[in-house]
């Protein structure tokens, strides 16, 4: 259920991006999902691989700040008001959201999540019968 | 006009004769009150005695800014607490500032070696100076501020900053003369510019810069700018303040007041002393102060010395504007900054050493100062928001320590380059 994310720090400058897709590429790491949170001078790139071991060894030789996250990811039906249901848990179990970002996966929507206690929010999303996806299947899409 | 003609243009025999006396005078003193000098010429094998005129000022020991530090704060004070009538200290500061102290002889040979720097610019007690250097422990205010009445100008003791008001007493108080540094001056010509007030309405005519180095360029521009004589002063805090030298309206190498201070240029390798017209590093000897005599200080300033009389009658030996440093200390809008502090405070927030760079710019004529620091192990956070806790937390600290506003970046790592293990520090862009 713990999905091991990337995060690389980035300054804004051109042709980083380039760079860190070019080097998991020549290593054939595949990118499942991919999120950018910047800011006006630095961003981190958030991604999910199918090797993330690799990648941060391969990342680090490249001479990136890289490193490995914690998250989950949930499953919610490609149809209006899945989401917000899937959220509401969230909120009456008061469990926290960093940061989230989606993708699609089988015409469903995956919703990559940092949560504070990771696994506390583990069992309560699993008792509410919310589906989480399996890390091997998050880095197998 | 010269303030102290008997003085000022004595003839150098007379000068040298004057100095060999006071220096055996200072030796003697320094010996008997000054356990670190004892111990330091003892190592020597040196005794008072030994220092009989001015040919041997190259026996003594040096004193660099580190003795300083670790006899911080009054170890290197010859007179008792009792009469030490002020203190100032560097606003450097990791660990210790340097602490400078005055007897009251002291405090009046400052004010007349001030007078002389006035004269020499040209000021006389009709003027009307506004002081805009900082006051309180740094020299530059006061300094100047106490020259200024012995004068008998008329002081607008404004401070620093606030540069509103500082057109606006400019121009109500009718000032005629103007004391900062010069990046300030500069700053200064493009506020009036701003606000449409041509430099020609005011009264200005002429400025006495210093606390930072400047180019022959910059005096351009800012003569041509504010319409007002631009007149290089020097002076450091461990040898008086303000009025160790200055330039004289000849604008041709700053006088240096050497029957105070004694001059001399070394090699910055061999420490060995260079004869005029050889560039090397400033070093000067107090030969009058009571508080805080000093023997061999050096400066770390380089510089050129040269002994021909100048077309304004002044026969003391004159010093090249400094534009250059032995050592890799930056002085940033007054502020002396070595890169070892930013690295020690760097040092005390993360667990790792972390690599970084000083970037120093001169943007619209204002020097700014950017930390940058390497994203790498523990500083690394998937979360803006603690990275930019991060940049508060480094800007806060660093500010705090040298008391002047930085800007911290943070960089991907690897980005600051090394060479020979060594990283490059510090890349200054200013053009002086
Ligand atoms: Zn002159």
């Amino acid at each position: 259920m713990i999905i091991k994310q990337l995060s690389i720090f980035l300054e804004n400058k051109s042709g980083r991006l380039t760079e860190v897709t070019k080097t998991l590429g020549d290593h054939n790491i595949n990118i499942t999902a991919l999120s950018v949170a910047d800011t006006s001078e630095y961003g981190i790139l958030r991604l999910i691989v199918s090797d993330p071991e690799k990648a941060v060894i391969v990342l680090k030789e490249n001479g990136f700040s890289v490193s490995l996250t914690d998250v989950i990811c949930i499953v919610v039906p490609h149809k209006p008001g899945a989401l917000n249901k899937a959220l509401n848990v969230f909120s009456t179990e008061k469990i926290s959201i960093e940061y989230m970002y989606a993708f699609e996966m089988n015409g469903k929507a995956s919703v990559i999540m940092k949560v504070t206690d990771i696994f506390e929010s583990i069992e309560i999303l699993k008792k509410r019968e919310l589906e989480l996806l399996k890390a091997s299947d998050a880095y197998m899409v | 006009m010269i303030w102290n003609e008997s003085i000022e243009c004595m003839n150098r025999e007379g000068i040298r004769a004057l100095q060999g006396k006071r220096l055996v005078e200072t030796v003697e003193r320094v010996y008997h009150n000054v356990k670190f000098y004892r111990n330091k010429m003892q190592d020597l094998g040196l005794e008072p005695g030994d220092i009989k005129d001015i040919d041997d000022l190259y026996k003594l020991p040096f004193t660099t800014k580190d003795d300083l530090r670790e006899n911080y704060p009054f170890g290197l004070f010859s007179v008792p607490m009792s009469e030490v009538v002020r203190v100032h200290a560097s606003s450097g500061t990791t660990g210790k500032p340097t602490v400078v102290g005055y007897t009251r002889k002291d405090l009046s040979t400052w004010s007349e070696v001030v007078a002389r720097t006035l004269t020499c610019a040209g000021i006389q007690k009709h003027d009307r100076i506004q002081i805009a250097y900082g006051y309180g422990l740094f020299t530059g205010g006061l300094g100047v501020h106490y020259g200024s009445e012995k004068v008998g100008a008329t002081v607008i003791p404004i401070s620093g900053g606030n540069t509103a008001k500082q057109i606006q007493l400019m121009q109500d108080f009718e000032s005629t003369a103007i004391a900062c540094t010069p990046s300030y001056a500069l700053y200064l010509a493009e506020a009036l510019e701003e606000q449409g007030i041509d430099p020609e309405t005011l009264n200005i005519k002429v400025g006495i810069f210093g606390a930072e180095p400047w180019t022959e360029n910059m005096r351009k521009e800012i003569e041509s700018k504010l319409k007002i004589k631009a007149i290089d002063i020097y002076g450091l805090s461990e040898i008086i303040g303000p009025g160790v030298s200055s330039e004289c309206e000849a604008q041709d190498g700053l006088h240096i007041f050497e029957d105070h201070f004694i001059p001399e240029v070394v090699d910055t390798n061999t420490l060995n002393p260079l004869g005029y017209g050889e560039k090397g590093e400033l070093v000067f000897t107090t030969v009058t102060k009571e508080a805080l005599p000093i023997l061999r200080y050096r400066t770390r300033d380089l510089t050129i010395l040269k002994d021909e009389v100048c077309s304004c009658g002044r026969t003391m030996v004159r010093m090249e504007k400094c534009t250059g440093r032995s050592d890799d200390m930056l002085i940033i809008r007054g502020v002396n900054i070595f890169p070892s502090q930013i690295e020690s405070v760097l040092l005390e927030i993360s667990e790792t050493k972390p690599h970084y760079l000083l970037i120093v710019e001169r943007i619209n004529n204002l020097d700014t100062l950017e930390v940058w620091v390497e994203v790498d192990g523990v500083f690394f956070s998937d979360e803006i928001k603690k990275l930019e806790f991060l940049t508060k937390k480094i800007t806060h600290a660093i500010e705090s320590a040298l008391g002047i506003g930085v800007k911290v970046k943070l960089v991907e790592p690897k980005t600051i380059e090394r060479s020979e293990g060594k990283a490059k520090r510090v890349v200054d862009k200013r053009i002086i």
